[in-house]
């Protein structure tokens, strides 16, 4: 057990957690549900999280690690009220069914907007390929990105 | 119409896209002890000894729990929706690799995970049959005795049958096949097989239970908490009132999580420790849970010289694995549409249930018509190509038309089976010059239609409860698993009260609370429990028009609800409660001819066409165009009804292309994500959904059910556009590069060596 520091959607928080454990359990601790463990390989996304802005597989990223740095989860994008533009357009395009998969989505199309303000459509599939959805809502996914980017 | 049609978001958006979404998965309960099992290590064998000691030193271990401690709390620990032959915890006997053997409890899941991998069983091992024509000989026999369930009739004649892996055969007789056959100009026959392949949802199964006063209550990511509140308060010999079922959003299901699953584990431990009990399975877990059944399908065609199919004669042999799940639901109810969208006078069935030693398969997004059509279209193509017809032409010629019998001589009504095939022809562009490719490239184009009974006859009930203010409260057993019945229930609920959809809370499913539903599977929620929904409002109308009178106002006057409930209690106060259920007739078939005037409330139609590049260097396939089409009556919601499309044809994609379920010597190799290539984002060929629309009078609102339809033709449509493409022909799934090369080869006097 070790006592760990971090900033937690803009808070600083501290705990103490198991070394065993991963970035996912840690946020469940917090009542922090958008991240899931899903195929536990870090090959679906469903567990995408941010760690000092950068998107990690949650299910393969120790807890301890975060010590020190600054973890986004999706709860933080509408933390003002307000979806953010990657969300509605989301809602928009109809982008999701079971909605298990949406949360990785969405925080990687926020990354892939940050780095690709205009993507292509190949910049677009590149980009995802690291996220499954297996209700398979990709044309309707691909459609969000490109709305939410000309937004 | 003002509610029923539009295109309106699903009710639930706000919560998918922040991540507040509530699944059981998110689930943690005071005092929970978390379970996990420990699986057999071999395909068949007899349990000669467990030894769980080393799991029970593990520092954190609350209990560790076996068949036969479970045999102490239920007598006969069995469960299935055909048949009771799935024991909670292996006893004697283990059927397939990945059966549960023991658990494990532990406050800390990973506690529990790696006690669970200390326990040591020793077997004796038997040996093993794997595929679906070999277990016709009784050589190996899976199960020492058949136990149907009871609960479906016509199954009760295999009670105690002994020396057999067939749970059900289904044979259909129709017109005279053999004098047809020796009549016609040709006789045509194939075989096709299709792959153990599986749902994989996102959110693996996962269930919870918490042990009450005398009572349980089961928090569970199932299709079916009616059919699991009698399931399991029938296990413990307990009246239903004692069983509470909820269930939230579920992350995907597609067939998977129907009937009982892990709900019998947890609820057999959660009464032995006293604690609530949660037990979420892996991803790899998942693939010892449910999978898709392997087929065999053999089909011989009798032509005339005009290209009319004359006789039709189909064996269908179904892998059902280790226990029989729906599996003799799939052998039936599939069964009867075997020799396709046809019109044919003489045909012969003969559809057999298999066990074998390999995890048990159910239903996934089409109750085996998606093994069905693989074989029907990919024959019907050969025959079209034998015969120098036009694989379109063809089938317009031999298709059943509005009002013919279907085999099993229920009548096709509502049934645009015409209109899907020209939707597809047209978007094709079928008539139009077609660039074949040069060199190594080669394109080719295939066209698929299939069809499907709904499952006949199961009941839906629905409540609407009407509050003082007007405000509008549905109550449901039906799951959103994705598929957006909460949204389209809203919606039909709202046109008939006059509200709008988005203002409709959904109660989901808590069976102390929301009545009975047969079950969210095969497509049937829109017309079953639509119809509820639908009359339960118009109960609910009814009764607030009473209301209005008992309260004075004038008659046929449009009161608001809230003015009427003020007017009659002289506050905001009371309310309405509506209910209906709805069932549709149904004629069971014949024992002998396997015949029946109604075997469906409603068909539904799917088609495919594609346009694929074939590499003729490596055997790649590349598919360059993808139309799927469906007859989906009057869509309730277009927009959600695209996207079931649309989802159904990609998930068939990865059925047809790379995913397999691999086994060696009964194991499982490939049970991660990384091994079982299902379609990412780079696999997406430029599509078109086309919704045909076409009313089904007898549904609500015009509407019937779709989540299954956009399956039906792409696997076959993929394999007559390759063999359009290159002159091979694949007759097994997947279509692998390899198959297409060996093929290739082979076609070319150079075939690759065997591995």
């Amino acid at each position: 057990m070790s006592t760990i520091n971090f900033t937690l959607n803009g808070q600083a928080v501290s705990t103490d957690i198991e070394p065993h454990r991963n970035l996912v359990e840690l946020l469940q601790r917090f009542d922090l549900f958008g991240a899931r463990e899903s195929c536990g390989q870090g090959l679906c996304g469903c567990c995408t999280v941010l760690v000092d802005d950068k998107a990690v597989s949650g299910c393969l990223y120790f807890a301890v690690w975060v010590d020190g740095k600054s973890v986004t989860t999706v709860e933080s994008l509408d933390a003002e009220g307000a979806l953010s533009i990657v969300q509605q357009a989301f809602i928009d395009c109809g982008a999701f069914q079971c909605g298990f998969c949406t949360p990785g989505f969405v925080l990687m199309v926020h990354q892939l907007l940050k780095e690709h303000p205009n993507p292509s459509d190949d910049d677009i599939v590149h980009y995802l390929s690291g996220n499954l959805c297996r209700c398979a809502a990709y044309p309707e996914i691909i459609e969000a990105v490109k709305v939410a980017a000309r937004r | 119409m003002k509610q029923v049609g539009r295109d309106i978001p699903r009710l639930e958006v706000r919560a998918k896209v922040t991540g507040r979404t509530e699944y059981v998965h998110n689930l943690r309960l005071p005092g929970m002890l978390y379970g996990k099992i420990a699986r057999a290590t071999v395909p068949h064998g007899r349990i000669r000894n467990i030894d769980t000691r080393a799991a029970k030193a593990v520092a954190g271990v609350h209990r560790v729990v076996t068949g036969e401690d479970i045999r102490k709390l239920i007598a006969e620990p069995y469960y299935g929706p055909a048949f009771h032959d799935q024991p909670i915890l292996a006893l004697d006997k283990v059927h397939h690799v990945g059966e549960p053997v023991a658990a494990v409890l532990a406050s800390d899941p990973h506690v529990a995970e790696h006690a669970a991998q200390l326990i040591e069983v020793e077997y004796d091992e038997l040996p093993a049959v794997y595929d679906e024509v070999a277990a016709m000989q009784p050589d190996i026999v899976v199960h020492d005795m058949l136990k149907p369930a009871g609960t479906f009739a016509d199954l009760k004649h295999l009670k105690g049958r002994k020396g057999t892996n067939v749970a059900l055969d289904y044979h259909l007789r129709r017109g005279d096949v053999d004098a047809a056959m020796a009549r016609a100009w040709r006789v045509v026959e194939h075989s096709f097989k299709t792959q153990q392949c599986l749902h994989l949802p996102f959110e693996p199964f996962v269930s919870v239970a918490e042990p009450g006063d005398g009572t349980l209550t089961i928090h569970t990511s199932s299709q079916t908490p009616s059919f699991v509140r009698t399931e399991i308060a029938r296990l413990f010999g307990w009246p239903e009132n004692r069983v509470r079922v909820k269930v939230p959003y579920l992350g995907g299901g597609f067939g998977a999580k129907v009937y009982v699953k892990l709900e019998a584990l947890v609820a057999a431990l959660a009464m032995l420790v006293r604690r609530p009990v949660k037990i979420a399975l892996t991803m790899e877990e998942q693939f010892y849970m449910i999978t898709k059944h392997p087929t065999t399908f053999r089909i011989k065609s009798g032509v005339d010289q005009d290209g009319k199919v004359v006789a039709r004669a189909c064996e269908v042999f179904w892998n059902g694995g280790a226990y029989a799940d729906i599996g003799p639901r799939v052998t039936q109810k599939s069964g009867f549409t075997a020799p396709g969208p046809y019109d044919i006078d003489n045909i012969s069935i003969d559809s057999y249930s298999l066990y074998t030693n390999r995890t048990p398969a159910g239903a996934l997004r089409g109750f085996g018509i998606p093994q069905l059509v693989w074989a029907y279209e990919s024959h019907t193509d050969l025959l079209a190509r034998e015969f120098g017809i036009d694989p379109v032409e063809f089938r317009r010629k031999n298709i059943l038309r509005e009002g013919r019998p279907q085999a099993s001589g229920t009548a096709m009504k509502d049934a645009a089976i015409a209109e899907v095939l020209e939707t597809i022809a047209t978007r094709m562009g079928w008539s139009a010059p077609f660039d074949r490719g040069t060199g190594t490239v080669r394109r080719g184009r295939g066209v698929a239609i299939g069809f499907k009974a709904s499952i006949s006859p199961t009941t839906s009930v629905a409540i609407v409860n009407v509050s003082a203010d007007g405000s509008t409260t549905l109550y449901t057993s039906t799951v959103d698993m994705g598929q957006g019945s909460d949204t389209a229930f809203a919606q039909i609920v709202a046109e008939v009260l006059d509200l709008d959809s988005e203002a409709v809370r959904i109660v989901h499913p808590d069976t102390d609370v929301t009545p009975y539903d047969m079950g969210t599977l095969g497509s049937r929620s829109l017309f079953h429990m639509g119809h509820a929904v639908r009359l339960a409002g118009e109960d609910a109308r009814g009764k607030l028009r009473a209301l209005a009178a008992e309260a004075g106002l004038p008659e046929n006057t449009n009161y608001p609800p809230a003015e009427i409930f003020k007017k009659r209690y002289g506050m905001q106060a009371g309310n309405v409660i509506g209910t209906a259920s709805f069932v549709p007739t149904y004629k069971s078939p014949d024992a002998q001819t396997g015949l029946s005037d109604n075997v469906t409330p409603f068909w539904m139609i799917g088609g495919a066409g594609v346009e694929v590049e074939v590499d003729t260097e490596t055997g790649a396939v590349r598919v360059t165009k993808l139309v799927n089409a469906a007859d989906c009556g009057k869509p309730i919601n277009p927009a959600v009804a695209r996207t079931q499309l649309s989802g159904a044809a990609i998930m068939q994609l990865g059925f047809t292309l790379s995913e397999d379920m691999r086994l060696d010597g009964g194991q499982v190799t490939n049970a991660s994500l990384a091994d079982y290539k299902i379609p990412g984002i780079r696999d997406i060929p430029p599509m078109q959904n086309e919704l045909v629309e076409a009313e089904q009078h007898s549904g609500p609102f015009g509407a019937k059910g779709l989540g299954e339809s956009g399956t039906f033709g792409v696997s076959p449509a993929i394999a007559n556009a390759i063999h359009d493409a290159v002159g091979v022909r694949i007759t097994f799934l997947p279509i692998t590069a390899e198959a297409v090369l060996r093929a290739l080869r082979a076609q070319a006097g150079q075939p690759l060596e065997d591995e």
